[in-house]
């Protein structure tokens, strides 16, 4: 697909599996990357999502917007009760009581659900190697609950729980590094990707599912309420994101690093920032001090991709 | 009729897991429960039974991994005790909520602080209103027999609710005891298939744990607790075919010398052989004493009490946890509310008593007994129970 990018759009799926009519705010990246990460997956698949914004937008009672078989429990463990029904799929199988069909097990969650309070049952599905993909739909901070601070949350972002003041310049711890962390689970697939580079996005996706054994794709997901960005602006943010190097493209497949989106020269990373309401705070120092964060964390991910395991 | 055995009561219950042809199990290990999962371990291990073992990395995922099993429609088993129910509270009741019939044992261990390993039940009483049917076991025999029963129960179409099986921890886990096996045959018979009614299954997309909005939250709430209403009749009948398959009859409501007596107590768990002893010798010093036994906690089993209890004039209730602040034991207050606006209301006096393992003989049942009599004499009011045996 990616080779026919000009024909790429004619090549997807046509179904929506994540149907219209879903409750999110104008221009919520997010629920465009679950919309394609369902139509990457087809109908043979059972996902599961914690609690969260893409949650509460799609399953009003009586209403849903999932048109595979969809199951929410709670917040913090996503992870872990769609390993239990992978596992369950897989001894009914074997026991006679369901056909084998090669079904998908998708788990999903927020930053929040993910980084956070999910943290451990990932890892421990991470662990026991279930054959599953998890999804995390970063939006950078609880945004469900009225954008409170995660460890999601880059340096600098002014958050309704770290919010800029006269004593702090918003969040003052860096980003977690989800995707590095599935990577040191030994997760044979890991990638990074982002609604802006939709074709990227479901080749990975498509990619995670058909990797045995557990899969991990963290999804920048731009939430203009959150960010104080117009609607408008989300695509075009989120390509800023991969351009300024802020949040590079890539794949780790059994330990190998690849960029899946080379960008010849870095944007400085002020241009990523200014335009979000989050960061209009920022003086002229602690954008430099990002800076210098962003092409280190950059520099550290290219000698990663020249490394061959 | 299956062989009868000296065996580990824990092993029993697992092997009964096992006979019971379990898809799935989810555990993490915590004292006292330990047992159960190792030996449930050993028969996936050894190829003795069919099964997902998932050695999960906390109670919370346990249950949410049973949530997601059962939701796919195989029959799943989970065994936690005390500080792991506390862990897995949330997910507890949403699995009632969601009504998947998975089945666990709760080895019956006290909450911390002080952290404390042994008996009491202050583990389940800290869910009482979780929606799930809760029963309680006295013998090794009762819990083996009660983990065919809780998947019959659940599983039913009737029913789809999940079930506690509670057996107190070490009185129960850690001592051995003559246990009649079940014939696989009989398990056969008494067992069908896991038949949902529904599946997660993308054939036929359903969407499981929406979000309630004001406008149905209080819908969806009456019909889950309908749904437990409604659970009895199964539960009975269930009891009934076990009793016609194993000659072991079981009810809500179990009684010792109860019939004509005027002070009865009232038990739950293991202590029910103890407190019968000390009926008996009150018995033999003349007295009308008498035992009712709780067996059925969820949903509870309001006529039978107020049937086995006719005539009492004292009940003597046994409470092995705390309402801190509150009326007493929990026991005691489900009991009183029982019998409020009923005529000839019975006194109830509560005592609290074998927190965290400590041994209560028939002697202090025989002392409650006295004391309770002594307190009769006046007004006895709810806030009026009684820590005994309690170190100056």
């Amino acid at each position: 697909m990616e080779a026919l990018n000009v024909y790429a759009s004619r090549l997807l799926e046509k179904e929506e599996y994540f149907s219209p009519g879903h409750r999110a705010c104008q221009g919520c990246a997010e629920a465009l990357a679950v919309r394609l990460v369902a139509k990457a997956l087809g109908n043979n698949v059972v996902v599961g999502s914690a609690t969260g914004c893409m949650e509460i937008i799609s399953s009003p009672l009586p209403f849903t917007n999932w048109n595979v078989p969809w199951l929410h429990v709670a917040f913090e463990n996503a992870a872990a009760v769609l390993t239990g029904a992978e596992s369950a799929y897989k001894a009914l199988v074997r026991k006679g009581r369901r056909p084998e069909k090669g079904t998908v097990f998708l788990a999903m969650g927020g930053d929040g659900a993910t980084t956070d309070i999910g943290f451990q049952a990932l890892s421990g599905a991470f662990e026991r190697g279930h054959d599953f993909l998890y999804v995390c739909y970063d939006n950078e901070a609880y945004m469900n609950t009225g954008i409170q601070r995660s460890s999601s949350t880059p340096f600098g972002a002014s958050t309704t729980t770290s919010p800029a003041g006269k004593m702090s310049p918003g969040q003052v711890t860096w980003k977690k590094n989800m995707a590095e962390i599935a990577v040191a689970h030994n997760v044979p697939y890991v990638a990074t990707a982002c609604a802006s580079y939709p074709f990227d996005l479901i080749q990975k996706v498509e990619k995670a599912a058909r990797t045995p054994g557990p899969a991990y794709v963290h999804i920048l997901s731009v939430c203009p309420t959150g960010w104080r960005l117009p609607p408008n602006k989300a695509i075009w943010i989120g390509r800023l994101a991969i351009e300024t190097g802020v949040f590079p493209l890539y794949e780790v497949i059994d330990g190998n690093y690849r960029l899946t989106h080379e960008v010849e020269e870095l944007r400085p990373v002020e241009e990523y920032l200014r335009p979000q309401g989050r960061f209009r705070h920022l003086t002229p120092d602690l954008i430099q001090t990002i800076q210098t964060r962003i092409t280190k964390e950059y520099n550290k991910l290219i000698a990663k991709t020249q490394m061959n395991i | 009729m299956g062989k009868r055995v000296g065996i580990e009561v824990s092993i029993a219950a697992a092997d009964a897991v096992g006979m019971a042809d379990v898809d799935l199990v989810a555990a993490y290990p915590i004292t006292p429960q330990t047992h159960i999962v190792e030996h449930l371990s050993e028969l996936v291990a050894n190829g003795h039974l069919d099964a997902e073992f998932i050695p999960v990395e906390s109670e919370h995922s346990a249950m949410s991994v049973c949530c997601g099993s059962s939701a796919m429609g195989a029959r799943t088993f989970t065994c936690t005790s005390s500080q792991g129910l506390a862990l897995m509270n949330e997910i507890v009741f949403i699995a009632a909520s969601l009504r998947l019939p998975i089945v666990m044992i709760l080895a019956n261990r006290s909450l911390s602080g002080p952290l404390s390993i042994w008996n009491d039940h202050t583990d389940v009483m800290s869910v009482r209103d979780c929606g799930w049917i809760q029963v309680f076991t006295e013998t090794g025999q009762e819990v083996f027999d009660h983990v065919m029963w809780a998947f019959r129960v659940a599983e039913s179409q009737k029913v789809s609710l999940p079930v506690i099986v509670n057996m107190d921890g070490f009185i129960l886990t850690h001592v051995i005891e003559p246990i009649e096996y079940w014939d696989p045959d009989q398990v056969k018979q008494y067992l069908p298939n896991f038949d949902p009614l529904n599946v997660l299954d993308p054939a036929k997309p359903t969407s499981v744990g929406a979000f309630g909005m004001p406008g149905i939250y209080t819908e969806a709430k009456m019909a889950q607790n309908e749904a437990l209403l409604q659970s009895k009749p199964e539960i009975i009948k269930a009891w009934k075919e076990l009793g016609d398959l194993t000659g072991r009859h079981y009810n809500p409501v179990e009684t010792y010398k109860s019939e004509d007596a005027e002070t009865v107590f009232l038990t739950m768990g293991s202590i029910g052989d103890t407190v019968a002893m000390a009926v008996d010798e009150l018995r033999e010093q003349g007295e009308a004493a008498g035992l009712i036994k709780l067996r059925l906690w969820r949903p509870f089993p309001f006529d039978e009490l107020r049937q086995a209890a006719q005539g009492a004039k004292r009940i003597i209730v046994i409470d092995r946890a705390i309402s801190y602040g509150g009326p007493g034991g929990p026991v005691a207050s489900e009991i009183r509310s029982s019998f409020y606006n009923e005529d000839n209301m019975p006194v109830v006096t509560n005592f609290i008593c074998g927190l965290a393992g400590r041994d209560v003989t028939p002697t202090d049942y025989i002392a409650m007994y006295e004391q309770s009599a002594a307190m009769a004499k006046g007004k006895v009011r709810q806030e009026d129970y009684v820590f005994y045996g309690v170190r100056e």
